[in-house]
Parts: structure tokens; C-alpha cells; sequence
């Protein structure tokens, strides 16, 4: 029982590390006091650079840069749309991703069906012989300790940093802070870009690490959730990884639930059985469904959601002369 | 260089026409640039691409059926756009006003009369509004972000299509395809000519009459501009900006639930695991493109489906990949939506070296 427990834990990190990453990067930028909604479509980018450079060179940290450098082109251009044009954001968002959707689509056509790179576990010596937390925490690939880490950073960054404040402080009053002499649109182009690089992370995870091949669309809304995930953490990074893991929990429950079905193993009481036998569409709609349920239950607290808001989220700024 | 902003005193009217037309321009301009990249003679794409589909009667028609689900749910996107209410969902609502719609021929094969159809469009229209209040009502209630739960419920309701034509609704005779039976003739759309445009054309046409009337002649076209330029304003006059965010969603679900049952009693004649090539979210293209006006929405939504003609064009004629119209239409997306900066602002390029003003 141990053993499946394990692997079952396995599987809720490959599932929650894409989310992760994407909304740690989401958290800054809108920490900074811009959404972005076009998370999705830097993130199907950086799959489709990150498994194509991947490919052509062999290597798996060319396909990780790639990924990184596809996500920030397309968030800068989101970037010119809304900080030095004054797009709508929402709007901009949103054509971002179709934008990235369809590219992504073109650019990978031929690479439909070809095998991939898949990134090698990096064992720490010593560390990932223990028992359990050993094959768990410290055989994983380099992603998957970069959205530890990046989570970390960003928690540091955000709290215990002056530039954190300054980047918290042109979200959540750009007019005061340009006041004060620090450079609104520059901080806010910087966390866009960060922002970019983490989706195109999490994109080159999916396409390297989760399922190493290109398949259309494979990001399935994970941007999305990862947009849902940052109001679900109240805009907090460790809560976004609470959030992430959760959500990597309920995504890989439909899988195992599949699995289960027509051998379920004896100590499992019986209604588990039953529940094995839920058509696989409706175990495939729990995560889109359970977003919904979270973003109802987080927004009628809405004190605590008002608390942690970046006071000018979305709202444009262009400088008096 | 930098690139600076002057607000004008007021929105350039000029601009405001003339922004739509800069950005298929350079639209254009963008695709002849991409044909030339990848090899490709750029007067030929053009041509194959804007220009061919617009020269014979077949596919004349076949502009007309896919401008139709993109104009009906573009005109009733502009009204959540314009209430500030970010509907995304559009995609959904299509998918389960075809399923609601669709109940009538295959739960109810003998009820063949001059009835049939009208009660399946009216069924297809209650139930793209009812999934569009849905985040609409959680929104009002609750507070939570429209734009994300209204796009969570695209994936719920393509998967439940996706059940319902390997389940329940799976054609027994069908070989084993996921599918479900032929409509009955009572069930499907009256067609005009030879080709697959019906008669969903007259009632778009209809329906985008109605609304620019609405819009440009009545309370609620006011109410509903009033409350997404200023919602403060629209409570002074009392308007109720949750009335307005159910009325929204219920008016843009309907016509998304609307397309979506013309569509597979029209254009395809049964259910299948998928009944749109993202005409809901093209659509969100469509409403920006045509200014979230209905008029505009009428020829943006002709643009569009041009693009989809063409795309398929290129790829027959130059072994383009017919995917670059959807790339396309992502740029053009851009391309307005950066273009609209000209409407409140004037933009300056000033030099590094000496400021020189120029006026776009």
C-alpha cells in the first residue's frame, strides 16, 4: 500500500509542477498590477519551442531555454500592447492566447507523433536514497526542483526585498509610485517577461517531462487554472503551491479512478467501485469543474480576497506630462 | 526611440472607422510577409487567400455559413463587452445550445411536424442562455471572475457532448462512429440554393438588426453602454450593474445557443464529438474587429470567415498549412486591438537624438 501511495504522489507532482510554474510566474505579474490571460498561450508556445529545440539538438536544456525565450517574446509583445500602447488587458490577454494557440499549432505540425526528449532525473547523492521522501523530493527532474525553488524566490523576492516592495507597490498604486520616481512601466515589463519565462517553463515541462511529445492544444486549460490558481493563493506564493498540488491531486485522481477500474484491489471498500465506473468525460471535467468550485468558495470571502489584491490589477497607466 | 501617448480631448470618430481597416491592412501586409519567409509566391497566397474564395458561387455560400455562428455570437459578445462583462465562454454556450436544441429530433423521432424546428431553435436558444448564466449568476452572487469559470465551463460542455455522442446518443447504426442519427427533414434548416446556406442567414440578418436597435435606440442600449463605461454613473441612474451581467450573459449564451443549434441542423444534420472549428472564440475576434457594433460585427464576421476560406485555400492550392488562418486571425486580434490606441490617443515616436513629433 505504501508503494502505491508513492507512486500515486509521484504523479500529483508531475501533474501540479506545470501549474506551479506557470502561476508562481502569474502571481508577479499581477503582483505588478497587470494581467496577463494569455498564461495558456505562452505556455503552449514554450511545449511547442521547448520539445522542437529539444528535438533538433538532442538536448533537453536547449529545449528548456528555448521554452523560457519563446514564453518572454510572446509576453513581450503582450507587453508593447498593453504597457506602451495601453491595450485593453483583458482583451489583449485573450488574443494572446489564440495568437499562441494557433502558432503553436503551425510551428508543430511536424513534429505530431514524433518521439521526444525526455529530461533525466537528477538523483541527489545520498539524499534520494531514503526511504520514501527519497524517490518523492529528490529524484526529480530539474523543473520540478525549479518550481521549488522559484517559489521560494518569489516569496523572498516579494516580502523581503526592496525591489519586491517597489514591484508590489506599482501594483497596488502606480500613480503614487511613479510619484515617487520608480520607473512603473519598466517594473511592470520586467514582471511580464518573468511571467512569460515561468509559462514557458511549465509549457516545456508538459512537452519534456509530463508526456515527452507534442500533441495540439496539449496544455488543455492548464494556463487557465494556473490564472484561477493565483486568486485561489490570495496572490501568496507558498498558497500557490498549496493550490497547485490540489489541483495536480484531483487532475491525477481521474487517472488513477480509471485505472481501478475492473481490479480493485480488496481492501478498497466497495462504492470505490462504483465510482470507477463514472464514463471517463465527466472524471476528465473534475479539474475545470473543481476551478469553478474553488473560485466560488475563495470569492465569498471576500475580505480576505480584497486584503491581498493588488489595488490596480488591470487597470492601464500612462504617465501625466 | 520612444514611443509616447497624447489623450486626445476626445475619441477621434475618424479613427474609430478607420481602426478596423489599418488592422486587416496590416494584416494583410503580415500574411504576404509570412508567404514570402516560407517560399511562397505572396501575390499568390494573397490571392488564394482573400481574393479566390470571393470568386465563384460555392463558395460565395460558403462564406455566408461560417460568417453566421461568428456574426450571432459576436453581436451578442459586443453586448457583454460593452456592459463589461467578460464572456469567454461563448464556445460552451454553442456546444449546449446544439445539444438542447437537438433533444427534440433524437429523443422525439416521430414529432415531425412544422413545429419541429422552430421549438428546437427556441430549445437551443433556453438552454446557450441558461449555461451562460451560470457564470453570469456566479458572478452576481458570489463574486467570482467570470472570465475564468465561463472558460472552465467550454471543457465541461465539450466533454459532456463528447459522452453523450459515445454514450447515450451514439447512433446504433452507425458503425461504431461517435455520432449520433441523422436528423429527421422536419428537424433540419430550410436551406436557400444548392449549397449549405439556410435559412440562419435571414434570421443573423434579423437578429443584427434587433440589436442595433437596441443598442442605438433604446433604454436598455444605454443602460447597457452607461454601465461598462462607468458602472458609479449607471447606480446614480439606477441601473443595476447584477441585473445588467444576467441580462448579458442571457442575451449572449442565447445567440451562441442559437448558432450552435443552426449549426447541426443546418450545416452538419446530427451530433458529433466536435461541431465547431472555435467559432466561440473567433467570435471574441469578430465582436473587437466589427468595434462591438452590430453593423460592424455583420462585416467583421465576413472577414473572418474569409480567413477560413482562404485557409483552406492555401492549403489546397500551395500546400500551405491551412492552420496559418488561425494564426492569422490571432494577429489580426492584435492588430485592432493596438490599432484602437489611435481612437483615445495620440502616439509620437520621439527620437533619441532631437523630439520630433509625428502624428498618426
Amino acid at each position: 500500500m505504501l508503494e502505491i501511495t508513492v507512486a500515486i504522489l509521484l504523479t500529483v507532482i508531475t501533474a501540479a509542477t506545470p501549474l506551479l510554474l506557470a502561476a508562481i510566474g502569474e502571481l508577479v505579474v499581477e503582483r505588478s498590477g497587470v494581467l496577463n490571460l494569455g498564461v495558456e498561450g505562452m505556455m503552449v508556445m514554450g511545449a511547442v519551442a521547448g520539445f522542437g529545440a529539444a528535438n533538433l539538438t538532442g538536448s533537453g536544456t536547449l529545449g528548456i531555454l528555448c521554452a523560457m525565450l519563446a514564453g518572454v517574446v510572446m509576453a513581450l509583445l503582450f507587453g508593447f500592447l498593453v504597457l506602451t500602447l495601453v491595450a485593453n488587458q483583458v482583451a489583449t490577454g485573450l488574443a494572446l492566447t489564440l495568437l499562441g494557440l494557433g502558432l503553436s499549432g503551425l510551428l508543430g505540425e511536424s513534429f505530431v507523433g514524433q518521439p521526444g526528449v525526455r529530461l533525466p532525473k537528477l538523483e541527489i547523492p545520498g539524499l534520494s536514497d531514503l526511504p520514501v521522501v527519497g524517490q518523492l523530493l529528490f529524484a526529480q527532474d530539474i523543473l520540478v526542483y525549479i518550481s521549488f525553488a522559484l517559489t521560494a524566490a518569489v516569496a523572498w523576492f516579494l516580502f523581503k526585498s526592496r525591489a519586491g516592495l517597489v514591484l508590489r507597490a506599482v501594483g497596488d498604486n502606480h500613480g503614487s509610485a511613479h510619484a515617487l520616481g520608480y520607473p512603473v512601466i519598466a517594473v511592470r515589463y520586467a514582471a511580464v517577461a518573468f511571467g512569460g519565462a515561468c509559462a514557458g517553463l511549465a509549457g516545456a515541462y508538459l512537452s519534456l517531462a509530463y508526456t515527452p511529445q507534442w500533441v495540439e492544444n496539449m496544455t488543455a486549460g492548464r494556463g487557465w487554472i494556473a490564472l484561477a490558481l493565483v486568486v485561489f493563493a490570495s496572490w501568496l506564493p507558498f498558497r500557490v503551491m498549496i493550490g497547485a498540488y490540489l489541483f495536480g491531486a484531483v487532475t491525477v485522481l481521474t487517472f488513477h479512478v480509471q485505472a481501478l477500474r475492473g481490479n480493485l484491489p480488496p481492501w478498497l471498500p466497495e462504492w470505490v467501485g462504483g465510482l470507477t465506473q463514472t464514463p471517463s468525460q465527466f472524471l476528465s471535467m473534475l479539474p475545470y469543474i473543481a476551478t469553478i468550485v474553488v473560485l466560488v468558495l475563495i470569492s465569498m470571502n471576500r475580505r480576505t480576497t480584497l486584503l491581498n489584491t493588488p489595488a490596480c490589477l488591470g487597470r492601464p497607466f500612462v504617465p501625466d506630462r | 526611440m520612444r514611443i509616447e501617448l497624447i489623450r486626445r480631448a476626445e475619441q477621434s470618430r475618424r479613427m474609430a472607422l478607420l481602426s478596423p481597416v489599418i488592422a486587416v491592412g496590416l494584416t494583410v501586409v503580415f500574411s504576404a510577409a509570412v508567404f514570402l519567409i516560407s517560399g511562397v509566391d505572396p501575390l499568390a497566397g494573397l490571392y488564394q487567400l482573400f481574393i479566390a474564395p470571393l470568386t465563384d458561387a460555392w463558395s460565395l455560400s460558403e462564406l455566408v455559413v461560417k460568417a453566421v455562428p461568428l456574426v450571432l455570437i459576436g453581436v451578442g459578445l459586443a453586448v457583454c463587452y460593452l456592459s463589461n462583462n467578460w464572456n469567454i465562454g461563448a464556445e460552451g454556450q454553442f456546444t449546449i445550445g446544439a445539444i438542447t436544441g437537438s433533444m427534440i429530433p433524437l429523443l422525439l423521432p416521430d414529432f415531425q411536424t412544422p413545429f419541429t424546428l422552430p421549438l428546437m431553435l427556441v430549445a437551443g436558444i433556453l438552454g446557450g442562455a441558461a449555461y451562460g448564466l451560470i457564470p453570469g449568476l456566479l458572478k452576481t452572487r458570489f463574486g467570482a471572475n467570470e472570465i475564468l469559470t465561463s472558460l472552465m465551463l467550454v471543457y465541461v460542455a465539450t466533454l459532456f457532448l463528447d459522452w453523450l455522442v459515445r454514450g447515450p446518443w451514439r447512433d446504433p447504426m452507425g458503425y461504431g462512429f461517435p455520432q449520433t442519427e441523422r436528423f429527421n427533414s422536419a428537424a433540419r434548416m430550410i436551406m436557400l440554393g444548392d449549397g449549405r446556406m439556410s435559412v440562419s442567414a435571414l434570421v443573423t440578418l434579423v437578429v443584427v438588426a434587433l440589436m442595433a436597435v437596441m443598442l442605438a435606440k433604446t433604454l436598455k442600449g444605454f443602460e447597457i453602454k452607461v454601465l461598462g463605461a462607468s458602472p458609479r454613473a449607471g447606480a446614480f441612474a439606477g441601473f443595476s450593474a447584477k441585473k445588467m451581467t444576467l441580462f448579458a450573459f442571457a442575451i449572449s449564451g442565447g445567440l451562441a445557443g442559437l448558432a450552435g443549434i443552426m449549426e447541426v441542423s443546418g450545416v452538419i444534420g446530427k451530433l458529433q464529438p466536435s461541431i465547431s472549428p472555435g467559432y466561440g472564440f473567433a467570435a471574441i475576434i469578430v465582436a473587437f474587429l466589427g468595434r462591438l457594433n452590430p453593423v460592424g460585427i455583420l462585416i467583421a464576421g465576413l472577414v473572418l470567415a474569409l480567413t477560413y476560406l482562404g485557409g483552406e485555400g492555401i492549403q489546397v492550392a500551395l500546400g500551405v498549412s491551412k492552420r496559418m488562418s488561425t494564426v492569422l486571425q490571432g494577429v489580426l486580434l492584435f492588430f485592432v486591438l493596438a490599432c484602437d490606441t489611435l481612437i483615445l490617443y495620440r502616439v509620437r515616436f520621439i527620437s533619441s537624438s532631437r523630439k520630433a513629433g509625428a502624428h498618426a
